[in-house]
């Protein structure tokens, strides 16, 4: 399995059946391939219920998620307007959100929509962030070699102390009250390999635990 | 079918230099295209664009950049469109980026006869730069006001004469929310509809917020 596939589908594991979850463009939405059966799928241009990608006839303009790909809603979707959109988003009603991300501090504070001098927008990451019970980065440990999780965001925010997980192709680590917490960690790697290539202190788990392949 | 169907050269007069125009849309879905030739046709420029993005480069929405109308966008994110992108690097447009979860309920307050909305979205980020935060029972909201345009550009499904509305799907977006929000509202429907042959209870957008339609 590809490394983005992988990542998918761990930080797919999250999900529970009866979920509500948003997922971002790239890595977020493959996982939809991976997510267990009953999860219904947001998109923020106003539908609950996102299905399979579609073709032939079924590929209509009028269903397409946020990232432009045409999909057949599933039994039971809803559609809505964009205000309602980001009704369910801020009252809680994701179980979570996975997004990608440029930067990740210590204390879950996330940087995914601008580096500076280049603010194209934030879309509606601001309000998913905010709002979803459960906010979940997927993205690579380190942008060719240097470290994306840090003391400090140095790009534009989207959102102060918002990430619960980070899922990287080499480990997951939580962010916690006392710190980050290396979590679980690719087979032949030892926690010093990841802490290398991390600003911040890491925190073992006592139950360190081996990612799938 | 009359009613509030009117002519394309009807709707291409009502645009002149200056106004702020707010348009439905989402990445090219759902976008009144046949409204944005409107729009074109009228030679109207220095327009402020009210919508969630702005298009690819001369695409859908992206035609007004791409034709130099636009002077400033009021948006939640303008990176799909190169063009955008390139002119407000130049300073040929000033861009307003705004959460897409807070444009939306600014249009819907605009629209609403309201004054604000206060969320949480973007508190500790640029989208709190020059905004007012009010702190209500020790819990910090970030203020929101309204937007409104001069002239909103809605796609619909379908349209009866009295300018009842329905939407398809992820078509819907912010058109319900610009259909409020602005002086005059133009809708162009992919479909032209008889009276009552919307049922009321399928109403997604009640006619009083339509002045014009585009006839087919």
């Amino acid at each position: 399995m590809d490394i983005r596939h992988r990542m998918a589908r761990r930080a797919a594991a999250y999900f529970v059946a009866g979920d509500i979850v948003n997922l971002g463009i790239g890595v977020p939405s493959l996982c939809s391939n991976y997510a267990p059966a009953g999860v219904m799928i947001h998109t923020e241009n106003g539908l609950l219920g996102v299905g399979p990608i579609a073709d032939g006839v079924r590929a209509v303009e009028s269903f397409s998620n946020a990232g432009g790909m045409r999909f057949v809603p599933v039994a039971g979707a809803a559609a809505f307007d964009s205000a309602e959109s980001f009704a369910i988003v801020r009252s809680g009603r994701l179980a979570a959100t996975v997004l990608g991300g440029l930067q990740v501090s210590e204390r879950g504070d996330l940087a995914n929509w601008a580096r500076p001098g280049k603010m194209v927008g934030m879309g509606g990451a601001m309000d998913l962030v905010n709002g979803a019970r459960k906010v979940i980065v997927t993205m690579e440990l380190t942008a060719k070699g240097a470290p994306k999780i840090l003391r400090e965001c140095t790009y534009p925010l989207t959102g102060k102390s918002c990430v619960d997980h980070v899922v990287t192709e080499q480990c997951v680590i939580d962010v916690t009250p006392q710190g980050l917490v290396l979590r679980e960690i690719l087979g032949g790697l030892g926690p010093s390999d990841i802490q290398k290539q991390v600003e911040p202190y890491l925190i073992v788990a006592d139950d360190l635990s081996v990612m799938d392949d | 079918m009359s009613g509030k169907v009117r002519t394309k050269e009807e709707i291409v007069a009502l645009f002149k230099d200056g106004q702020t125009i707010a348009v439905g849309g989402f990445a090219n879905h759902g976008v009144p295209n046949a409204l944005i030739d409107c729009v074109l046709d009228s030679g109207a420029r220095h327009l402020t664009l009210l919508s969630n993005d702005t298009g690819d480069a001369d695409l859908t929405i992206g035609r007004l950049i791409h034709n130099d109308r636009v002077h400033r966008v009021i948006g939640s994110h303008i990176g799909m469109n190169s063009e955008t992108v390139d002119l407000v690097a130049k300073g040929q447009i000033q861009l307003t980026l705004v959460p897409q979860g807070s444009l939306a309920e600014r249009m819907r307050c605009g629209g609403s006869g309201l004054g604000g909305v206060l969320t949480k979205t973007g508190i500790g980020t640029v989208a709190e730069e020059g905004k007012r935060i009010i702190e209500i029972d020790g819990e910090k909201w970030l203020l929101e006001a309204p937007l409104r345009g001069d002239i909103a550009l809605v796609r619909a499904r379908s349209a009866d004469p009295l300018g009842n509305l329905t939407y398809r799907g992820t078509s819907r977006n912010f058109n319900p929310l610009v259909a409020k929000a602005a002086a005059i509202t133009v809708v162009e429907a992919d479909m032209l509809v008889e009276l009552d042959e919307i049922d009321a209870d399928s109403v997604v957008t009640p006619g009083v917020y339509v002045d014009m339609i585009l006839a087919h």
